[in-house]
């Protein structure tokens, strides 16, 4: 049988239960890869589902540094779900390896010639070891972890410095998890020959950087960003990101002197008044933001349009799922783009800013709440399930003491005691943003009606048509001026001729450096683009237009920001390609270099016939 | 045909505590059907807030979509007001009440759109005792969109259309004191002895007061065939008792001795003097409350006046332990932890 060999570039697939308290253990494994100094990235692959369905979690080790999903099958499979085991052995790459519980004897027709069993009888090992129903069922993820270490070749040490600070101020729980550890390395060392040859060497390739998934992080931005008032409905992807703002703010927003909480989350009815409950708190000065996800998007869009019309601040994170309605709930998509840059009835628009790491969410998330006060509008932070859930190699989190929160145009009392005149919505400026009061400021000055209806410069009710365009004009205008403030794309030029350019966003960056080399391999060199707001910046229309071919990539079905693009930028929609992935599974740098490779070489035969 | 209001009703205006007089409560003028209950309404709450020495600009009021909820256009101009979307001014009102609990609230609404499309945001805006006072104008009728029954209309109540309700009405006091509003009343826009009084105790009141306000609608329902008809109201209302509010600057005893009268002591020190007048009546009673107004209306009666209170009530800031500095008040210094913070945070990733 031939053995696959590979240091530092495989994927490993743990087979679990959800619902077995393997993701802990699953973590420390990723997190023991990183600090062997290796890029390592891991997914969850979930049902929708609470207890006893099978789950995956892939790992993928790349010394090269390409952590997007990888296609076709893992090297080493981890089998510890009972259920799903004739699919995980069939899974393994030919020449893999398959580590599974062999306290039950695995019946003669599963047996693949082609891969390698590494049987461990996990369950009678927890059996002897522990009386405790639940240590038994918790145990056994450590052990295959301590397991793998002999496997792969990890640094034990690094494993116990793990376990030591995850269990920091639980010091109890240190030794039994080490034992546990001990447990699983020693059994493999004695029976199986390690390492294997799949195993991973120490680099030094992580520099300061992070694992940590996007939701983590945009709830980590919204406490830095300043927010305070919170509403929200539960939904799968989006929860987390509410869970982790309640946490930190846990740790960070209470008041020392008296436990009073400087913040207020509300979990609604629904996410008509999760989004009610940010309107409100972005009108009355608060910093205010809810989270959501497909359905709820759908139901957020009626207020979507008033906060557009009325211009109040406020700041919803959309971790997109595959749609439509309930969709693949626990899968990944790009697909409310559409829905979201037009939120809402009439003539209406967003601001979406799209994040690509776990950084860049933080980022995003924090500086949505100073464009939301700045430009008086909603902003969108648009990430998705792969994003938003799953564990990305991100640059670490920073934050610059010197930035002062941009409250935007807010009149106090002093202001409106010199002011001759305040009308809400009179452009003084000429940007298109008025200046804005709060209740309560001044005894008699500045006190208007906010409304949906339609209104003159002074915030009056009115019908008449001029008053009426002179108001959408300057929405129009506000959001030109605005562009600016938007992040820029990213660009990167690897090649001057300019002959193939990769337009993308979002979570798919994760499988461009992968798509990018690969394609280099094959003699094409290609320039790329990553959006990384709506309304788009100039030098968007300008890479398209500087490139031959232009390929946007995507995960959904419709194309739906290279349809944005022709919209709003007036290109012809034949002069660019879609690539288009939308299986809820994560793109791969493989796919889209196919797809590119694929349509540039009809493109060539057609240039030849 | 517009609402024209009477310009020199007050030859001397009187002024109150803050030296306001109550031309400094009203708002623009009325564009509502001459005759509108919701006129009547508007006159009570400015009449409430001027009497209460309130300085108009704390208050911020909000509705949602109706004609009903176009109300707070015309009472207390120098207070910020959101017209919000149909049915939906509970959420809002929670938002920014949690970002400034030093405000006072007041929400105003319809029928339809408390009791139809707004539904679920009442029944959870009640549950979750904001500080606010929230009115709904109760006809039986859109007004707005002319004249469709309301789920408030009781079952074969015909509007001037002709078309009889069907199903069952909601009735909106049942539903509040279900959900656990702690202050809950019913009125008459026809009514401003009693109405003034009860709007003046829930809003010293501390968390959620409700107010069901019958306020014919002139235009689609004021029909012999309807019972939200002002003839209709006039000849079956009852009370149970009389309401008076007495506010904190008076000489207050807490008991003043007669068996059918209780003085209620109000969160901010005011008095709510009930005179009883039918003898099983128990403000403190959410039950019986419930029970009292269900039986009355099987005699073909509406009972008003305060039905229940609860004066040791807590409000959603007091549950959720926020800072008592309002939330929108806080400064970056005390909102944002720094950057040192984020170093020990990002080695947790490591
Ligand atoms: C989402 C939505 N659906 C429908 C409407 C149309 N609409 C406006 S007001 C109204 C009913 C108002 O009835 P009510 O709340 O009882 O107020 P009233 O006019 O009777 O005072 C309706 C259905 C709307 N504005 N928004
Ligand atoms: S239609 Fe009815 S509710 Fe509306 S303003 Fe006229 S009388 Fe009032
Ligand atoms: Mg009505």
């Amino acid at each position: 049988m031939t053995l696959f060999q590979s240091i530092n570039e495989f994927v490993v697939r743990f087979a679990n239960t959800n619902g077995t308290g393997s993701a802990s253990a699953n973590n420390m494994f990723a997190k023991a890869i990183m600090r062997m100094g290796l890029p390592v990235s891991a997914k969850n692959i979930f049902p929708s589902n609470i207890q006893g369905m099978p789950t995956w979690f892939e790992v993928r080790i790349s010394e090269k540094g390409f952590l997007g999903r990888r296609d076709g099958a893992p090297e080493l499979v981890v089998a510890m779900n009972a259920q799903s085991i004739e699919e995980d052995i069939q899974s393994v790459q030919p020449g893999g390896f398959l580590l599974y519980d062999s306290s039950r004897i695995l019946p003669q027709r599963l047996m693949r010639k082609e891969i390698n069993f590494l049987g461990m009888p996990i369950s009678d090992i927890c059996r002897t070891e522990y009386s405790d129903p639940r240590q038994r069922q918790l145990f056994k993820n450590v052990i295959y972890v301590g397991a793998l270490a002999a496997l792969l070749d990890i640094d034990f040490q690094v494993l116990k410095d793990l376990v030591s600070d995850q269990f920091k101020g639980k010091d109890k729980l240190i030794r039994p998890n080490i034992y546990a550890l001990e447990l699983g390395f020693e059994f493999a060392n004695k029976q199986f020959s390690c390492p294997l040859p799949i195993c991973v060497e120490r680099r030094d390739l992580i520099g300061d950087r992070i694992l940590v998934d996007g939701n983590t992080a945009s709830g980590l931005g919204a406490v830095y960003g300043g927010a305070t008032v919170v509403g929200w409905y539960p939904i799968t992807p989006s929860t987390s990101v509410i869970e982790k703002f309640a946490s930190y703010c846990q740790r960070l927003r209470i008041d020392p002197a008296n436990g009073q909480k400087n913040y207020a989350i509300v979990q609604a009815e629904d996410e008509l008044s999760a989004i009610g409950i940010a309107m409100g708190g972005g009108w009355n000065g608060a910093r205010a933001f809810t989270a959501t996800s497909g359905p709820g998007i759908s139901l957020m869009t009626e207020f979507l349009g008033l906060a557009y019309f009325a211009e109040i601040p406020l700041v919803l994170m959309n971790v997109q799922r595959a749609g439509p309605s309930t969709g693949m709930p626990t899968r990944t998509q790009q697909s409310d783009m559409l829905t979201c840059a037009y939120a809402s009835h009439g003539d209406s628009k967003q601001i979406l800013l799209i994040p690509s790491t776990p950084k860049e969410c933080f980022d995003f998330s924090a500086q949505a709440f100073d464009l939301a006060d700045r430009l008086q509008t909603p902003i969108i932070v648009m990430t998705d399930l792969d994003m938003g859930m799953n564990f990305h190699l991100s640059e670490p989190f920073g934050w610059d003491d010197k930035h002062e929160y941009d409250l935007g145009k807010v009149l106090d009392a002093d202001d409106l005691e010199k002011a001759s005149d305040f009308g809400r919505y009179l452009d003084v400026d000429g940007d298109g943003v008025c200046y804005r009061t709060l209740p309560g400021t001044h005894p008699n000055k500045g006190a208007f009606f906010t409304r949906g209806t339609s209104h003159n410069e002074y915030a009056a009710y009115t019908e008449k048509g001029e008053d009426y365009i002179k108001n959408m004009e300057r929405l129009e205008h506000k959001f030109a001026t605005g562009v600016k403030r938007l992040p820029a794309p990213e660009i990167t030029i690897n090649s001057k001729a300019k002959r193939v350019g990769l337009v993308y966003y979002g979570s798919t960056d994760e499988a461009i450096p992968e798509a990018v080399s690969l394609l280099s391999e094959q003699g094409v060199k290609v320039n790329t683009l990553r959006i990384r707001a709506f309304p788009f910046n100039p030098q968007v229309a300008s890479f398209i237009r500087e490139h031959d071919s232009v390929f946007v990539v995507e995960q959904n079905r419709d194309g739906q920001v290279k349809k944005l693009l022709c919209n709003e930028l007036t290109i012809d929609p034949a002069s660019m390609c879609a690539v288009l992935h939308y299986d809820g599974l994560a793109i791969t740098g493989q796919f889209i270099a196919e797809s590119v490779q694929t349509e540039l070489s009809v493109q060539t035969d057609k240039a030849a016939g | 045909m517009s609402y024209i209001k009477p310009q020199f009703k007050h030859p001397r205006l009187q002024v109150n505590d803050l030296g306001l007089t109550h031309r400094d409560y009203e708002g623009a003028l009325s564009t509502l059907c001459a005759g509108c209950g919701h006129d009547s309404i508007t006159s009570a709450v400015a009449q409430a807030c001027a009497e209460l020495s309130l300085p108009p600009h704390k208050i911020a009021k909000l509705s949602g979509i109706g004609c009903s909820s176009k109300a707070p256009t015309y009472f207390l101009n120098n207070a910020h007001g959101f017209n919000t979307v149909h049915g939906r001014m509970p959420s809002v009102a929670t938002g920014a009440n949690m970002a400034n609990r030093d405000l006072i609230y007041l929400g105003m609404s319809g029928d339809g759109d408390s009791a139809s499309i707004g539904f679920g945001q009442f029944a959870h805006v009640v549950r979750r005792r904001l500080n606010m006072l929230y009115m709904v104008a109760n006809n039986g009728v859109y007004g707005l969109t002319k004249g469709q029954l309301a789920a408030t209309a009781e079952q074969g109540m015909k509007s001037k259309s002709g078309e009889a309700s069907l199903f069952t009405d909601i009735d909106l006091c049942v539903s509040a004191l279900q959900f656990g509003a702690t202050f809950v009343a019913r009125s008459f826009s026809g009514d401003k002895s009693q109405l003034v009084p009860l709007i003046k105790a829930a809003i010293s009141h501390k968390g959620f007061a409700f107010i069901d306000i019958i306020s014919p609608c002139v235009t689609f329902n004021n029909n012999p065939d309807s019972n939200r008809s002002y003839d209709y109201v006039h000849d079956h209302i009852t009370t149970a008792a009389v309401a008076d509010f007495v506010p904190v600057k008076q000489e207050i005893r807490c008991e003043n001795g007669q068996s059918d009268s209780e003085d209620i002591c109000l969160h901010d020190g005011s008095i709510l003097r009930l005179s009883r007048i039918d003898a099983d009546y128990d403000a403190h009673d959410r039950i019986k409350a419930m029970t009292k107004i269900e039986q009355h209306k099987a005699e073909g009666k509406i009972l008003t006046g305060l039905m229940y209170i609860d004066p040791e009530a807590d409000d959603y800031h007091e549950i959720n332990g926020t800072s008592d500095a309002p939330l929108n008040s806080l400064k970056q210094e005390t909102l944002c932890p720094g950057s040192h913070v984020l170093k020990t945070i990002n080695e947790s990733f490591r």
